[in-house]
């Protein structure tokens, strides 16, 4: 048995017909081939699938698809959908903040989406805010300097960026 | 003083803080990686494994899977298309199981749901053996055999004329003067032993691969998360039993590795590749987490036996040591991992009486391999505690110990090395000491402890060294091929890969330099078999200490050529050519203001050169002076250059419940020449947090063979919440050897980390901390 799925992804509206048992992850992947959202456990520990549902940053890999009826969902591939860095992918390319960069698409949206929820983080939240993603490479010292750099609006007033 | 400054740098683009020119597609999540790849008509592949071991399989039944919609193939172990053995110690598919990764049978489906219901669904019967699990249990004397080639000790040395469970290939000795002598003449001699578990790389990419048959060559193509592209392509021509000229491996870009993406990448990638050529389809296998823990080597478990001993000035006389590492069921790394052990099993320190013996073991347990340091982290955790251990026992402070006995420009290593080079480690410890305040501290905790039950504060300072490249392992041998265009971009291509280090950059960087030209104007080609030579692999922290060193060639030889060009164009010798932002020009209009009647331009060079049929492109290979050692004495040069490390942790431990906090780190770092400093952070960072985990959180947990904590819900590593406050400090220092003078750094970046914060936690307890993790359970044990 198949399910249609209606959701927007992107500020798009997408239907597609899934698995009942499929995982929000694969339907991204597989189906949709949204292929900045990785897959690095599977159990909803590091960090590497995550997506902003709803405002909120998720793990996809636990999340059932067909739970996301109606759901407003981005992806890493909205951040630059005009052609242009979002502040935060730049900052992360200036700080050094990533390295083999598989754990990377999601730091960037945990730290998007924690300064919409806290424009005004102290370095302990923007530390709490990305603590849900691990990355093996870095020691997440540039990644939460990445962070504070955005936040101190450097992109907004340089106009490198949108938003 | 040799402080790393900014504007130290005599160069354009060395020493400077040149962003990550694969940082774009990273960021915008538009890099593919093995994973990502789907070709049409495509199978996924995956692997069938039994959860006891070793036990001897008796039958496969694959009655029920093979009636499942959508199963395309199953190879079973006793299938006459099953090759069984891989060209190195491994097996693709086994019936005598000697190990939790082992596979049995392998299966293609067109979809990962039936894939996964079919591997479900294939019943396994076998007779579970007798296992041998530990490293003490693997000596004793009744213990069953686990491989045939394994040998028995004779008067304690690993001997070919008994049978046992060590791997004989990976005994090393050190014989250096006559300890029995140096220890008669010591005031103190103690003995002390140390523990180790093994640990996971746990790069957050699990291992992927794809194999197919490309119409455009007729190759077998694979394209996959390899740390060493040609390593990986043995197995897939192995596998495919073809040519390795027929056989093509791309690297994708790769999702970390710190040397784990080795043997485990080749063995699956040998499976899809049997699967490929039985279904003529494209096959794509992808680790689970699960699979990727289970199936891929650890960082050696090592129990080590040391005895040292000095005079009441604590000068070391002698050194006596036994390192036996645990090697899992199969291995083809500790051969060459414990040459390493054995060089540095005496530290960083100049001891006129060496004798250390060095060898591996095989046990029923998943793999020993390369993990960041190649055996240095554990053996700088053992020999630190010893030092630490050797002050207290000296009553001296244990940075004074040090101090006395550090390698020196002049001094001879435990392999009777004469060091000619400049060494600034004891610069570099006062450095550290200042920065940290150490003594006051140290005096300042040890009074707290003193009213404190519950809190305990620790400090310690390790040294060490780490032999820069493959040394005496092997050949430190590369190629690099350069091609300029007509419009004066440039093509970089080496046989070393980018695994997230940094690679690419740091080669833009050395490329760039020579030529004069800026970095937007290089693109790297990342590996493909087909496209250059084999350059050895990207291990070793080798890749621009040594790899590079053909790039720089290359780059230099491109750049004589364009500059005879150049001189004849502007009408000068060609000893006044300077070159820098795409110019040539006059060198005494050099740097600024140069007259433009007086320049050329790179691009218009690069055009002029292609119509006239010129020379664009250079291949250039580095072979290093070989270095004289002896394997059967461990006497002679090891490295040709040597990294020099110190580190300082504090700690606060509490005492209740077990709980260590990193307080700080501060980590001193001998770079040779820095070639890009933000990007060396990033590695000093990364090694510093690693090494954390190594201290306090990690360990493979095993119950007779089976991996315990098989993700990471329980395989614990450090998250941002767990990050210290860290102070990096980069020194530069002169040496001949080097790409630019560049020494390694990936490795010497993590390697003394775990060390110095199990220092810091017996200072806080004063006591010897003999066993990594610091766990909570552990600290507790310390405390009672």
């Amino acid at each position: 048995m198949k399910l249609m799925l209606n959701m927007t992804i992107n500020n798009e509206k997408i239907s597609v017909e899934i698995e009942p048992d499929s995982r929000l992850l694969d339907v991204l992947r597989d189906d949709l081939g949204l292929l900045g959202t990785k897959e690095g456990c599977g159990v909803g520990e590091c960090g590497a699938c995550t997506v902003i549902i709803d405002g909120k940053t998720a793990n996809s890999c636990v999340t059932l698809a067909a739970s996301m009826e109606g759901c407003d969902i981005k992806t890493i591939e909205y951040l630059s959908k005009n052609g242009k860095l979002h502040p935060m992918q730049k900052s992360f390319i200036d700080n050094s903040a990533l390295q083999c960069g598989f754990c990377t698409p999601g730091f960037v949206l945990s730290g998007v989406n924690l300064l919409e929820r806290n424009p005004n983080p102290t370095e302990e939240e923007i530390k709490e805010g990305i603590s849900g993603n691990i990355c093996r490479c870095t020691g997440y010292e540039q990644i939460v300097k990445a962070v504070e750099d955005v936040r101190d609006e450097k992109y907004i007033k340089d106009g490198a960026c949108d938003e | 003083m040799s402080l790393f400054e900014y504007t130290s740098s005599k160069y354009n683009l060395i020493g400077k803080d040149i962003k990550r020119v694969d940082g774009l597609e990273k960021v915008t999540g538009k890099a593919i990686y093995a994973a990502d790849l789907y070709k049409k008509n495509m199978l996924y592949g995956g692997n069938v494994r039994i959860k006891e071991y070793p036990a001897k399989i008796n039958k496969v039944n694959i009655d029920e899977a093979i009636k499942i919609p959508g199963v395309v193939e199953i190879i079973t172990c006793f299938d006459k298309k099953a090759k069984k053995h891989s060209w190195a110690d491994y097996c693709y598919l086994t019936d005598e199981v000697k190990f939790c990764g082992d596979v049995v049978a392998i299966v293609a489906a067109e979809s990962k749901k039936t894939l996964d219901k079919a591997i479900k669904s294939i019943k396994v019967e076998y007779e579970l053996q007798e296992g041998v699990y530990t490293i003490e249990d693997a000596l004793k004397e009744d213990a069953p055999i686990i491989r045939e080639k394994g040998v028995g000790l004779v008067d304690g040395i690993p001997s070919k004329d008994k049978k046992g469970n060590i791997f004989r290939d990976s005994y090393y000795p050190i014989r250096k003067g006559d300890v029995e002598e140096g220890f008669k003449k010591c005031d103190v001699i103690i003995e002390r032993e140390f523990t180790v578990p093994f640990i996971d790389q746990a790069y957050i990419e699990p291992e992927a691969c794809i194999v197919y048959h490309d119409p455009k060559d007729g190759s077998i193509t694979g394209e996959a998360s390899a740390q060493n592209p040609f390593f990986t392509r043995r197995y897939l021509a192995d596998a495919s039993d073809c040519n390795m000229s027929e056989a093509r491996l791309i690297q994708r870009t790769l999702g970390g590795s710190f040397g784990g993406k080795e043997e485990g990448v080749g063995v699956q990638i040998g499976r899809a590749a049997m699967l490929h050529k039985a279904t003529g389809r494209p096959v794509k296998m992808v680790n689970t987490r699960e699979e990727s823990l289970i199936d891929s080597s650890k960082r050696h478990a090592i129990n080590f036996k040391y005895k040292i001993g000095a005079t009441k000035e604590g000068k070391i006389l002698a050194i006596e040591g036994t390192l036996v590492a645990n090697c899992g069921a199969y291995n083809n790394q500790t051969q060459f991992m414990n040459w390493r052990a054995s060089v540095h099993s005496a530290g960083v320190y100049e001891i006129p009486n060496v004798k250390t013996d060095t060898y591996g073991v095989f046990t029923n347990n998943v793999h020993g391999g390369a993990m960041r340091g190649y055996s240095s982290p554990q053996v700088i955790f053992a020999q630190e505690q010893l030092m630490n251990e050797l002050a207290r026992a000296l009553d001296m402070d244990s940075v004074e110990l040090r101090r006395k006995n550090i390698i020196r420009q002049n001094s001879r290593t435990a392999t009777n090395q004469l060091i000619t080079e400049e060494v600034i480690l004891e610069e570099m410890m006062d450095e550290l000491l200042k920065r940290t305040d150490y003594y006051n501290k140290k005096k300042e905790y040890e009074a707290f402890n003193k009213n404190s039950a519950k809190i305990k504060k620790g400090i310690n300072l390790v040294s060490s060294f780490r032999g820069a490249g493959l040394g005496a392992e092997g050949v430190d041998a590369n190629g690099a091929f350069i091609q300029a265009t007509e419009d004066g971009s440039v093509i970089i291509n080496t046989g070393l890969a980018e695994n997230g280090q940094g690679l690419q950059t740091a080669y833009a960087q050395i490329a760039a330099e020579p030529l004069g030209i800026t970095i937007d104007k290089i693109h790297f080609h990342s590996v493909d078999t087909h496209a250059i030579a084999d350059s050895g692999m990207t291990v070793a922290s080798r890749g621009t200490t040594m790899g590079a060193q053909s790039m720089k060639l290359a780059a230099e030889k491109l750049a004589m050529l364009f500059k005879e060009h150049a001189a004849e164009k502007l009408n000068i010798s060609i000893d006044r050519i300077a070159c820098k932002d795409n110019y040539f020009y006059d060198i005494d209009d050099f740097p600024a203001n140069y007259r433009s009647e007086k320049r050329a331009s790179f691009k218009d060079i690069c055009n002029e050169r292609l119509w006239d049929g010129k020379q664009m492109a250079v291949y250039e290979w580095f072979r290093p002076a070989l270095n004289e050692y002896d394997h059967h004495t461990g006497q002679g040069k090891a490295f040709p250059t040597y990294t020099y490390n110190a580190c300082i942790a504090e700690v606060e431990i509490d005492t209740e419940i077990g709980e260590i906090k990193v307080k700080k780190v501060t980590s001193g770092l001998d770079c040779g020449r820095v070639i890009n400093p933000n990007m060396i952070k990033g590695q000093m960072f990364g090694g510093i947090v690693m090494g954390i985990g190594y201290a306090i959180t990690e360990e493979i947990e095993l119950n007779k063979g089976k991996i315990l904590n098989d993700n990471f819900d329980s395989y614990i590593l450090p998250t941002s919440m767990d990050v210290p406050e860290m102070d990096l400090v980069l020194f530069e220092s002169e040496t001949k050897e080097g790409t630019f003078g560049a020494k390694s750094i990936g490795e010497p970046s993590t390697e003394a980390v775990a060390a110095a914060i199990a220092g810091s936690v017996g200072h806080a307890l004063n006591k010897n901390v003999n066993h990594l993790p610091c766990s909570l359970e552990s600290i507790l044990k310390y405390i009672d």
